[in-house]
Order: C-alpha cells, then sequence, then structure tokens
C-alpha cells in the first residue's frame, strides 16, 4: 500500500488518501489510551463533582442512589464548618508548600552547581543525592521522623533564635527546621535536572565573560541564572505536583479517612478533593507567573512548554 | 611530589594563585570549600539512612546506653529475624513483586505506543488530547479515585486480584502513567522523523516502521519509564489500599512492604502476642525492631538502585524528562 513516490507527509492536499492514513494511525496508536482516559478520568471526574453536588447513598451491592440537595453548596460549607480539621490541615499545608518550594529549588541549583565544578568522584556523590527519590515513602519516612532523624542535630539550636516571630510564622519555620532532611530529600530529581541543564551551557560563553573582566558573581547572576530559569520553572511545577500528591501529605490521608468513613463519606471527600484540587492549581498558576518568560521569547517558551507536559 | 618554585620576587604571586586561584583555574581554597560543602550535604542526606542501619542491629541494652549512640557494642541479628516475622518478610516480598513487575509491564508498552502516536502522528483533536493528557497529569488522583472504585466494584472485579492494576495499567491509566506517556512523548519528538517516514515509504507499515525502528531507537526511554515504574508500583501504598484492599487479610489480599511496615506495631503485637503483653519491657517492640523492618523494606529497592543506580541516573538525563 505504500505510494511510490517520496511525498511530504504534511502536504496540505486536503483528505489525500495519505493525510486520511496518518490521521487513522495516530488514532489506532492512541486508541487504548483515549478509551482509557474517556472513562476513568474525564468519566470518573464529571462523577466526581456531581457527587461533590449531592447526597449520595451507598446500599447494598453497588446500589447508589443520588438525590439532589436543597443548596448544592451544602457540601463544601459543611467540609469547612463541621470537618474542623480540614481548613485548618489545608491552611498549613499551603503554607508549608509555600515556605518548601524555595527551599527546595534553591537547594538543589546550589548542589547542581556544586556538582557541575570540576571535582572527583561526581559520580558517587550524585548516586547519594538521588538515593532519597528510590526509597523516601510515606511508610519510610513516617518511621525515621519518628525517630527524630528527619532533622539535622545541629538545627534544634537554630529554632531558638526564631524565638520572637509571632506563633502563626514560628509553627511552619520550626517545623521546617525539624524535617529540614524531609524537605532535602524531596530535592533528587530536581537536582539532575538543574545539573543537565547547567552541562549543557556553553564553557565559551564564561570565558568571553572572563575576557571582559566579569568575576565569578557575575557570571553566575548574568549567565547562569537566566539559562537556569525554565528550568525554575520546571522544577517549581514538578515539586509542586509531587509534593500536592507525594505520600506524606496529610491532606489526602484526611481525604482517604473521610471517604472511607461508614457514613456521609463520598460526597464529603469529594468535595474535599475539589477544594484541594483548586488550592494546588491557584499555586500553580502563582509559580507560572512568576518564573515565565517574557512574551518575546515566545518560541523558547513554547518549546520548553511541551517539556513541561 | 615535586614542587617547582619560582624565582623569589614572583613567589608571593605564586601563593595566591594556588590558594586563590586566577581566572584560569580555581583555587585551593575554593576547592575545599566545594568539597566541603558537598561532603556535608551528601552526610545530611545519608544521616537517616546510616542512622537507621547502626540502630537496626542494636540490642535492647544498647538503644538505653547513650554511649553506644553509633556503634552498636555487640552485633544481633534478633531484631531482623523479629522483623522478618512481622513483616511476613518473604511472602509480602513476592507479592510486592507481583503487584510492581506485572502493572510496569503493561503500562510501559501502552505508554510507549500512546507517547510515539503523539510525538509522530498530527489528527483532528490533538490540541484536545493533549490537552486532557496534561490535565490528568495535574489533577490530584484523589479526585477520581473514589468513582473509579465504584466502577470497579460495579464490573464485579474488586476481588482482592490485582485485575483493577491490570486493567488500569492496560489503558494507560495505571500510576503516573501520564508522566510516563510524557517522557515517551518527549524522546520520539527528537528522533528524526526522516527515520521513520524513510521505512513507511519502503513499504513497511506503520506498526513496523514502530516496532522495528522506533522501538529500537527509544532504548534510553523505556530503560528510564521501566525503572521509574518498578520503583513507583513498589512504594504505592494509596492506591493499593484503595483498589486492592479488598480482602484485606494477610493470606489472601495483596499486600505491600510499605503496607506491612505503615501497620508494623499492630502486626508485631499479633505476631508476637505474648511478648508484647508481657511486663517486662526488654521483649516489648523496640526501635532497634522497627527500623530494622524499615531497612528490610527498602532492602529490595536499595540493592536494585546499588546495582543500577548507573542507569537509575543516566536514564534521567537521556530520556529527555529534562528537555532540549
Amino acid at each position: 500500500m505504500a505510494t511510490k513516490a517520496p511525498k511530504n507527509p504534511h502536504d496540505k492536499h486536503p483528505l489525500s488518501k495519505r493525510v486520511l492514513r496518518e490521521w487513522l494511525h495516530g488514532y489506532l496508536f492512541l486508541l487504548p489510551w483515549i478509551f482509557g482516559v474517556s472513562v476513568f478520568f474525564v468519566y470518573a471526574m464529571v462523577r466526581s463533582l456531581i457527587f461533590s453536588f449531592t447526597d449520595v447513598q451507598i446500599g447494598g451491592e453497588a446500589g447508589l442512589t443520588i438525590t439532589a440537595l436543597a443548596n448544592p453548596w451544602q457540601n463544601y460549607i459543611d467540609v469547612f464548618t463541621t470537618e474542623v480539621n480540614f481548613p485548618i490541615t489545608l491552611g498549613s499545608f499551603a503554607l508549608s508548600l509555600v515556605l518548601q518550594l524555595p527551599i527546595i529549588i534553591s537547594f538543589s541549583l546550589i548542589i547542581a552547581l556544586l556538582l557541575n565544578s570540576k571535582i572527583k568522584a561526581r559520580g558517587l556523590f550524585r548516586m547519594i543525592f538521588f538515593l532519597p527519590v528510590i526509597i523516601a515513602t510515606g511508610p519510610v519516612m513516617n518511621m525515621l521522623t519518628a525517630q527524630g532523624v528527619a532533622s539535622v542535630p545541629m538545627m534544634a539550636d537554630m529554632t531558638s533564635l526564631l524565638g520572637a516571630l509571632p506563633q502563626f510564622l514560628l509553627d511552619p519555620l520550626t517545623d521546617l527546621f525539624n524535617n529540614l532532611i524531609v524537605i532535602l530529600w524531596n530535592a533528587g530529581i530536581q537536582i539532575l535536572i538543574f545539573l543537565s541543564g547547567l552541562q549543557k551551557v556553553s564553557k565559551t560563553l564564561y570565558e568571553a565573560a572572563k575576557i571582559d573582566g566579569a568575576s565569578g558573581w557575575e557570571s553566575f547572576w548574568k549567565i547562569t541564572l537566566p539559562i537556569v530559569k525554565p528550568m525554575i520553572l520546571l522544577n517549581s511545577i514538578y515539586t509542586v505536583v509531587t509534593l500536592a500528591t507525594g505520600g506524606t501529605n496529610e491532606i489526602i490521608e484526611l481525604i482517604y479517612t473521610v471517604t472511607n468513613a461508614p457514613t456521609k463519606g463520598y460526597e464529603y471527600g469529594m468535595a474535599m478533593s475539589w477544594i484541594y484540587t483548586l488550592i494546588i492549581g491557584v499555586i500553580l498558576v502563582i509559580v507560572f507567573l512568576l518564573f515565565k518568560e517574557k512574551s518575546d521569547k515566545k518560541v523558547v517558551y513554547e518549546k520548553r512548554r511541551v517539556t513541561l507536559r | 611530589m615535586k614542587f617547582n618554585l619560582p624565582p623569589k620576587g614572583a613567589r608571593k604571586d605564586y601563593f595566591k594563585k594556588v590558594f586563590f586561584g586566577s581566572n584560569e583555574k580555581r583555587g585551593v581554597v575554593m576547592s575545599i570549600v566545594v568539597y566541603v560543602l558537598l561532603i556535608t550535604i551528601a552526610f545530611i542526606y545519608l544521616y537517616p539512612v546510616l542512622y537507621m542501619f547502626s540502630r537496626s542491629l542494636m540490642s535492647s541494652k544498647d538503644l538505653l546506653d547513650s554511649s553506644a549512640k553509633w556503634i552498636p557494642s555487640s552485633i544481633t541479628g534478633q531484631n531482623y529475624r523479629d522483623a522478618i516475622a512481622t513483616l511476613d518478610y518473604w511472602n509480602s516480598l513476592w507479592k510486592n513483586v507481583q503487584i510492581a513487575v506485572i502493572p510496569t509491564i503493561l503500562q510501559v508498552f501502552v505508554c510507549s505506543m500512546v507517547g510515539y502516536g503523539f510525538a509522530r502522528y498530527k489528527f483532528p483533536g490533538k490540541t484536545l488530547w493533549m490537552g486532557i493528557l496534561i490535565l490528568s497529569f495535574l489533577l490530584p488522583s484523589q479526585t477520581i479515585d473514589m468513582p473509579n472504585y465504584l466502577l470497579f466494584q460495579n464490573l464485579k472485579m474488586m476481588d482482592g486480584s490485582l485485575k483493577p492494576f491490570i486493567f488500569l495499567a492496560a489503558v494507560g491509566q495505571g500510576f503516573k502513567s501520564t508522566l510516563c506517556i510524557l517522557i515517551f512523548f518527549n524522546f520520539h519528538r527528537q528522533v528524526p522523523q526522516s527515520l521513520i517516514e524513510a521505512a513507511e515509504i519502503d513499504g513497511a507499515d506503520h506498526f513496523k516502521a514502530y516496532f522495528q525502528i522506533a522501538i529500537p531507537l527509544s532504548m534510553a526511554a523505556i530503560v528510564c519509564v521501566t525503572l521509574f515504574s518498578l520503583v513507583w508500583y513498589w512504594n504505592e501504598t494509596y492506591l493499593v489500599r484503595t483498589y486492592l484492599g479488598y480482602g484485606h487479610t494477610r493470606a489472601k489480599g495483596l499486600t505491600t512492604l510499605m503496607i506491612e511496615l505503615q501497620k508494623f506495631e499492630d502486626s508485631y503485637n499479633v505476631t508476637f502476642d505474648a511478648r508484647a503483653s508481657s511486663v517486662t519491657s526488654t521483649n516489648k517492640l523496640n526501635d532497634a525492631i522497627k527500623m530494622a523492618g524499615t531497612m528490610l523494606s527498602i532492602a529490595p529497592l536499595l540493592l536494585l538502585y546499588l546495582v543500577l543506580q548507573k542507569q537509575f541516573v543516566e536514564s534521567v538525563d537521556r530520556a529527555g524528562i529534562t528537555g532540549e
């Protein structure tokens, strides 16, 4: 069935046999996923939205009755008024996410810069920094935190220096110091992403800057940082998404418990998870606006956006 | 070592150059700073693992003795024996291998095809599907897990077997499938189209071109996705509890080492009923046993990582996650 003449496949010959075959094969390759995403993502999402606005009763073998609520927003209101833990947990989670993000990003950048300089045993160090990606999971982290090894020994003294701060800031900060290792353990992938970005920077750029009399400090701000900036965006989004869906996350635990509670579970859990989704979405948008590139670099940006996906 | 010192007059400049560096070379001081920083950070990273390992070998006497903070006075294997019994180790390990390996194989196969389809072909509605793909990456899965659970219950698939996991992986909706698809998409986008088009023109049909040319070319991405998918499935607890937790009793249902670790304390009390209720504190569940249990549950992955660490680290680079 092969066409004899080597034609350009993107030839805009409307609905030629060739174009049709392209379409068909595109869909053939995607077929399992299209089925899966339609049923287990789109349909599930719509159902979950409906659940969150109604009263769901589960009776017997998969008997599901959905009754409309007098006030469709009732579940959302109830989540905030009756589930006392939820707003508090949500608030402290959002705050700790905002605090952790710059730490993880700046720390992984520093480690990547150190690794990128001329050193021996780079492979060994890289292996150590990447280790937590493999072994850090919810249960393991809980075990370690319970042992008190999640904090660097000297850090306990540091917290006493913060005594003058108001309570609402003090709590998350002490939390931060007490869990410093846990936070750093979340930086494995980010280090690699920065490192591979740094290794692509041409050496001649730095040489030229040196000849012009720039110090190492100036080269960092004027060359390294602008080049690394799109990776900061990539890493930030990656960090937010992994932290938001990760195993040590209290909100996910809470949603799981509420959803599986014997009475009035599903609609509550769904309402909670939609509020949670909204908060994550807002944080992602803020991160995106902070680190996105200027519009005159639109082509580069388009390329980077693909990477993000 | 031989020192070739410059003449007296220039010595001051020479030492300054060696210690503080010049425009061309980093000085000794700077090198020391870099190494000290790296070693400190590496120690902070390894600290929990080292602590865990040393604790797991301690007898209960050592635990209370503050002088034996790091090095046990005598090495005991009892903690590991207790932890193996508590975790029901070999049984849980075997079940964990099933949970990790079978969905991974399906996931790699399907995600590779989907990623290739997105990268290679142009078709109407592509933007829409791409949008859905990204949305499914960003949305926390908690919003959709419950409806899916109900769906599987309707399909009578929730019998404590691996069926829901297999089914989800086979339609590209497994654990972190979206990320896998994106990795493949990114990789196949960088493969020169002309290679594949040439094969198609030569008479190979589209699937032949995919299996004979695209797959061998994308080995780096396949290694990357396979390794990470194994790790993700191995460590997953939330979905295992949701979809496979039906027959939660250990004898029947599927379990993972992570889930067993989560309920370590309860299992210990059941396994060593007599000991737990005895008054003498020496036989109670102590930190050393807990650390031995944690060590055991990460041991298989640790081993895999030590053997394949190069593939792990480099595949991230080569699979183009980092973007070109």
